[in-house]
Formats: C-alpha cells, sequence, structure tokens
C-alpha cells in the first residue's frame, strides 16, 4: 500500500494553483497548436522551452506535457470541420470526421472526438500508473550495455518508423550523434570538434539546436508555401453526441485506448501510427466497413482515443527508462536535463514528486481540455482566421529573443539561425530533422555507456551479447535494421504482381 | 473505379484487394509525418479536383508517393550531391576523429567514437548513391524559395545588431519585413502589428520577466 501513497502525494504537488495554472496555460497553448496548421507540438515546445527556466522542473514538465497532449484534441477540430489535419496524427480523422461535418454533424463529430480522446487518455494514465514503477523497478539493473543497446535501439526505431527515406533518417540520427560530441570530451578532458571556439568548448547546447531545426526550419519551410485564407468553417450547432452514437463508439474507444496505449510505448510508435492503426482495425472489424469514409462515428472515435493514449504511453520510456520514444519525448527529455534532473528508472524513487506530479496533471489536463473543447469549439476555430503570415514573424521573434534568453549569449542566436537553415535544408532534401534531435539528446548518454561497457569487457564487443537484456535488445536491433528492406522486397514484388491481376479483373 | 493497388498499415491485411471498401482504405504510414515533428499541409495543400468525396481522397495513388505531391522533386543530380555532402560530412568526421586518437576498443580514446558515426555517415552517404534516380521525397526550390533567403538575412542584421543598439529596432524592423514583404499584408497592418509586437515584447520581457536582453529604453 505504501507504494499508493507518492501516488496520491502527486496529487497534492498537481492541485497547488501554479501547477494548475501551468496546466491550464499547457492544453490551451497544446489545443491552438493543434488547431493552427504550421508547427508542430515538437516545435512549439521548443519555442517555449526558455519561459520555463523560471519554474520548478515539475510545473515545467505539466505545462510542456499539456502542450503534447493538448495538440492531440486541437488536431481533431480542422479535420473535422476544414479536412486539414492540424497534426499528423489526425490525419485518419479526416476521413469520418469531415464527411460527418458534411452532413451536418460536425457536433457530433467533434463531440465523439473529444470523449474519445478523455477516455483514450484517461484510460492510458492508469495504465501508466501501474506500469510505470515496475519497468522502472526493473530497470533499475541496467548497465552501461543495456543503456548502450537500449539507446540505439531508440534511436534506431525512431528513425526507421518515422516516414521519408529510412536511410536519410539514419543519416539525420547519426548527424545528431555527432553534434553531441562537440566540447570537452568527459572521460580523457580533449576538446572535439570546438575550433578552438571558446562557445563551444562546453559542447552544443541542446534549446538552439532543436528551437533552429524545429521552430526556425518550420517556419522557413512554411515561408514557401502559398497562404490561402482558411475557408468559413461548416457552423457548429452541437458538439454534444446523442446516446445511440457514444454507444456506437463505445467499443471503437475500448479497443482504440488498448491499441494507442501499447503502440504508444513503443519507440517511434506514438500517436500518428496508433491513429492509422486504431482506424485500420475499426473498420477491419465493422460489419459495414462500406461505411467508413462516409461518416462512421466509429471511424472518429478510434483514431482519437488511440492518439491520445498514445501519446500518454510514450510517456513510459521516458520517465522509466530516460528514452525518449519521439521528438516530442526528445524535447521533454531535454527539458528535464536543463533542470538538471536525469530521467531514468530512479525517476520514480529519487523525485516521486516530480514523476506523479506529472502524471497526475494528466487527468486534470484531459478534464481541462473536454471541458474546453465541446462549449469553446467555436472559439478555437476563430483562432483559425489568424493569417500565417502575421504568426510567423512573432513566433520568430520568440525563438531569437528566447534563445538569447538561455544563457544570455548573442552567439547563442546566431546557432539558432544556423541550425535553423539546416533543418529548413533538410526537410527540402527529404531528412527528417525528428531523429537528429533525438540522437543528439541520448548522444552522450550513447558514447558514455559505450565507452564504460567496452571497459568492463575489456575491449571485446561479443560482451554485449552474453548479457541477457543487452542481448536481446541487440537482436531486437539487428531485427530492426534487416527486416524493413525484406518487407518491401517482398511489397514489390507484390506490387509487380497486382496490376496484372487488376488488370483482369472487369471494372 | 479503378482497383489500384492501396497500401494500407497492419500486416494482415490483404493489401490491394479491389473491393469498394478499398477505396476508403488508410493511407500508407510513409505519407503522415512521424509523432511529434509534425508539418502539417498549409491550407493551398489540399489536393483540389478531389471533389468533395473524402474516399477519393484516401486512396493513396502510388505507395511511394506522399499524399499531396504539390512539390515537386529534385533531380538526380541534386540527390547525388545531398549523397556526395553526407559523405564529405563523414569523411571531415573521419579526418578530425583520426587527429583525436582513435584508441582501441580495450582503451577508447576520445576520437573513437566520433570515428565510429562519422565513418556510419560516410558509408550511408554512399549508400544514397544508387537511388539519386529513385528518390523522390525532396522538393525542389521554388520561385518563393528568395523568402527563405530574405528570411534568414532579416535575422542575421538582427543577431548582429541586437547586441550593439538592443533587441527593439531590429526586431520591429524584421516583423515588418516579415509582414509586408514576406507574408504581403497592407502597408498600414504591417506598421501598426510590427510596433505592436515590439511593445507586447517590451512589455513581457523587460517589464514582465525582467530578462537581461539587450534593450535600448
Amino acid at each position: 500500500m505504501d507504494s499508493l501513497t507518492p501516488m496520491i502525494d502527486g496529487f497534492g504537488v498537481v492541485l497547488e494553483p501554479v501547477n494548475l495554472l501551468y496546466c491550464l496555460i499547457g492544453v490551451v497553448v497544446g489545443m491552438l497548436v493543434g488547431v493552427l496548421p504550421g508547427l508542430g507540438p515538437a516545435a512549439t515546445i521548443a519555442i517555449l522551452l526558455p519561459i520555463t527556466f523560471g519554474t520548478e522542473p515539475v510545473t515545467a514538465i505539466i505545462m510542456l506535457a499539456g502542450i503534447f497532449y493538448g495538440a492531440q484534441y486541437g488536431g481533431t477540430i480542422t479535420s473535422v470541420l476544414l479536412r486539414l489535419p492540424g497534426e499528423a496524427s489526425s490525419v485518419v480523422t479526416v476521413f469520418d470526421g469531415h464527411a460527418l461535418a458534411r452532413q451536418g454533424r460536425a457536433g457530433t463529430a467533434l463531440g465523439v472526438a473529444a470523449i474519445g480522446s478523455f477516455a483514450g487518455g484517461t484510460l492510458s494514465i492508469v495504465a501508466l500508473s501501474l506500469l510505470a514503477p515496475l519497468v522502472a523497478g526493473f530497470a533499475l539493473d541496467f548497465g552501461p550495455p543495456e543503456y548502450t543497446a537500449l539507446a540505439l535501439l531508440g534511436i534506431l526505431l525512431v528513425a526507421t518508423v518515422g516516414n521519408g527515406g529510412r536511410l536519410k533518417a539514419v543519416i539525420a540520427a547519426c548527424v545528431g550523434l555527432l553534434l553531441a560530441t562537440v566540447g570537452r570530451d568527459t572521460f580523457a578532458g580533449v576538446e572535439r570538434f570546438t575550433f578552438d571556439s571558446l562557445s563551444l568548448a562546453d559542447g552544443l547546447d541542446f534549446v538552439p539546436i532543436a528551437m533552429g531545426v524545429f521552430g526556425i526550419g518550420e517556419i522557413l519551410h512554411n515561408l514557401e508555401q502559398r497562404h490561402t485564407a482558411a475557408a468559413a468553417p461548416a457552423k457548429v450547432a452541437n458538439a454534444w453526441p446523442s446516446w445511440a452514437d457514444l454507444r456506437q463508439s463505445a467499443g471503437a474507444m475500448g479497443r482504440g485506448s488498448v491499441l494507442g496505449f501499447f503502440l504508444g510505448i513503443l519507440p517511434g510508435g506514438g500517436a500518428t501510427l496508433s491513429s492509422l492503426a486504431a482506424y485500420a482495425v475499426e473498420k477491419r472489424r465493422s460489419r459495414t466497413p462500406e461505411r467508413f469514409g462516409r461518416g462512421a462515428v466509429e471511424g472518429v472515435a478510434a483514431p482519437e482515443t488511440a492518439n491520445n493514449a498514445a501519446s500518454t504511453s510514450s510517456f513510459i520510456p521516458l520517465l522509466t527508462l530516460g528514452i525518449p520514444a519521439n521528438a516530442t519525448m526528445a524535447m521533454i527529455f531535454g527539458a528535464l536535463l536543463i533542470h538538471g534532473v536525469q530521467p531514468g528508472p530512479e525517476l520514480v524513487s529519487a523525485e516521486p514528486e516530480l514523476f506523479w506530479g506529472v502524471v497526475n496533471s494528466m487527468y486534470i489536463g484531459n478534464i481541462l481540455l473536454l471541458i474546453m473543447s465541446i462549449p469553446l469549439v467555436g472559439l478555437f476555430v476563430k483562432i483559425l482566421r489568424v493569417r500565417a503570415t502575421i504568426l510567423a514573424p512573432i513566433t520568430v521573434l520568440i525563438t531569437l529573443v528566447g534563445v538569447y534568453t538561455v544563457r544570455n549569449s548573442v552567439f547563442d542566436i546566431a546557432l539558432v539561425i544556423v541550425f535553423g537553415l539546416l533543418g529548413y535544408l533538410m526537410k527540402k532534401f527529404g531528412f527528417e530533422p525528428g531523429p537528429l534531435v533525438l540522437a543528439f539528446v541520448l548522444g552522450s548518454l550513447l558514447e558514455d555507456s559505450l565507452r564504460r561497457s567496452l571497459l568492463l569487457f575489456d575491449g571485446d564487443p561479443t560482451g554485449f551479447l552474453t548479457r541477457p537484456i543487452s542481448g536481446t535488445l541487440l537482436v531486437a536491433l539487428a531485427a530492426v535494421i534487416v527486416v524493413p528492406p525484406l518487407a518491401a522486397l517482398l511489397r514489390r514484388r507484390r506490387a509487380q504482381r497486382q496490376p496484372e491481376e487488376a488488370e483482369k479483373t472487369p471494372v | 473505379m479503378s482497383a489500384r493497388p492501396v497500401e494500407r498499415p497492419g500486416e494482415g491485411e490483404d493489401a490491394a484487394a479491389p473491393s469498394p471498401a478499398a477505396e476508403a482504405a488508410v493511407p500508407a504510414p510513409r505519407p503522415a509525418a512521424p509523432a511529434g515533428t509534425t508539418e502539417a499541409p498549409a491550407p493551398g495543400d489540399v489536393p483540389e479536383g478531389a471533389g468533395a468525396d473524402p474516399a477519393d481522397a484516401a486512396a493513396p495513388v502510388d505507395p511511394a508517393e506522399p499524399t499531396e505531391p504539390v512539390v515537386a522533386p529534385m533531380g538526380p543530380v541534386a540527390n547525388a550531391a545531398v549523397a556526395l555532402v553526407v559523405m564529405a560530412l563523414g569523411g571531415a568526421g573521419i579526418a578530425g576523429s583520426w587527429s583525436l586518437g582513435v584508441g582501441t576498443p580495450a582503451e577508447p580514446a576520445a576520437g573513437t567514437w566520433p570515428l565510429i558515426i562519422s565513418a556510419a555517415i560516410t558509408l550511408l552517404g554512399a549508400a544514397l548513391l544508387p537511388g539519386v534516380r529513385r528518390t523522390r521525397d525532396t522538393e525542389v526550390f521554388s520561385p518563393a524559395s528568395w523568402k527563405v533567403v530574405a528570411a534568414l538575412a532579416t535575422m542575421v542584421a538582427f543577431v548582429a545588431v541586437v547586441g550593439v543598439i538592443g533587441f527593439e529596432i531590429p526586431s520591429a524592423l524584421l516583423a515588418f519585413v516579415w509582414l509586408r514583404f514576406l507574408g504581403g499584408e497592407s502597408w498600414r497592418l504591417s506598421a501598426v502589428a510590427s510596433v505592436a509586437i515590439v511593445a507586447a515584447f517590451y512589455a513581457v520581457f523587460v517589464g514582465l520577466l525582467a530578462v537581461p536582453i539587450p534593450h535600448l529604453f
């Protein structure tokens, strides 16, 4: 029973007025980011990092977490009303959500999505509360070899599960690892890649890299696109779904929660993948799959539930192993490090206030989001009218001024611009910026544990395979490297066969 | 209604079953951005001509193509150049790590780890070369790319003078250029908004947060 006490104490932390306020700010900002196409949650967290420096770590993380899951709610609104997914994780919601909106049932779609998100998020928090301490306890025995394997696997999974070329994503990750080596080497005390610059002697800071690659990079990339004013969205009459709709979608919400929770734990899984998978599952098991895409309530409920469940459960690897599961978690990892908190298995026991404060804040955040999203939908729709051309200079200035405030350094402003250019060019040339930032964050952990393991094994790399956990992880790593090219090969063969068959079939 | 191969998530899916249900299939996970680094489509990117039927938009034409291929990919020369740049970066990394000392597996030196990564970068860059004709995940530079250059110029100007004359004037100028010339807003709105933005920044950063940002007033 004594394991419950810190959990209950966590509620005390959440209910402190400051934390409640920051939770509210976080979810409101998250909703806005979700509604406005352009900046994603990772970029927003990057830009807002400096603002959190003055606060307690728990307060900062409560707010940043709120941005993350709030964005999942917000992304739905534009998907349903305008057929523009504000977030990648709401892409599938477009099909049935917008179909419902055209039938004049936009309110139903939004209501079901909000309730589904709430259900998925809440179930996922409960599961997280039960599972996370167990995982952390298990991981306490991990030594450097296990961390080496875990970090490698995490980086590789994030790089390969993302979109775009796998090869390019892995290159981006390697560049991130290389950037992490800049500065003084902790083992030998030698300066590496500093070019005798004093500003680089302490290494590159996480904040300018993240703000540049995500924030400025995305803004520059958006500059090129044509900005047409958003069309007047459909009027939302009533965001309360009927009992019939809720009954119809209850099963989808349940399955979406479970699926989202498990996919969210996997590195690289996260919200986008789980929403796609949940939609596919619902359509597959439905007796009337032809309704999907034409306004099936389950088609909204399943992905929205799943993406929220996944965004909650993706905190598990971060808070228990110290391995961020996706780019947004990498930002929160960085924020924790800046506040002097080392995420890892000791977090639950060493910083119970922080751990349970953040976890329990998600209950409050989800309630706030449910309250906001049903009656206040109209307000968020109005925000869509704010033109991107006006928002862009404001975000740029927040970034430039904000990065200065971190270390009072003009050099960091220059750095953020350089990395902004890098982020823009990466996008143009098909490199995902996410793996770079994630790998940068994990870089020193990876090098550290690799070198410690090698010392431990007397330089014999086979030592990794003799330890059961690191061995298993490395086998999984090999599978991640080998399986996708094989699957692609099989798919290509099947695709070559398909057109011939399709031609034979009378259309 | 042509029955095209449709890639769907979930391995158990019998992909490309030419049934009516396939029309509304979920797009392959590939087109969607990974969680976190969302590159949401701008309003102009909605596939025009897709009609009002969501099923049309939902059927991915080619699994290798993103859902909204508005911007054309770059040619093979640019792709080869990317591969070479990556290899050059890896090569520079190898040279730099070499000078730091390579060490041995039993006695890793400062250069060991950077050397491993740099070698990986070089090899991966070389692995891009065979695919230069097939790579389609790039975007050509459009006539609108000048905006990016101009935007960078305003930021460089900002950082060059911020330490000397404070953030107010450079911020106002940056906002004005972005609003009027990059955003195409009216002269009046640009002028008013850029002053208002700086006033708000001053109130928040200098007044409220008392951040030691260099300022004139």
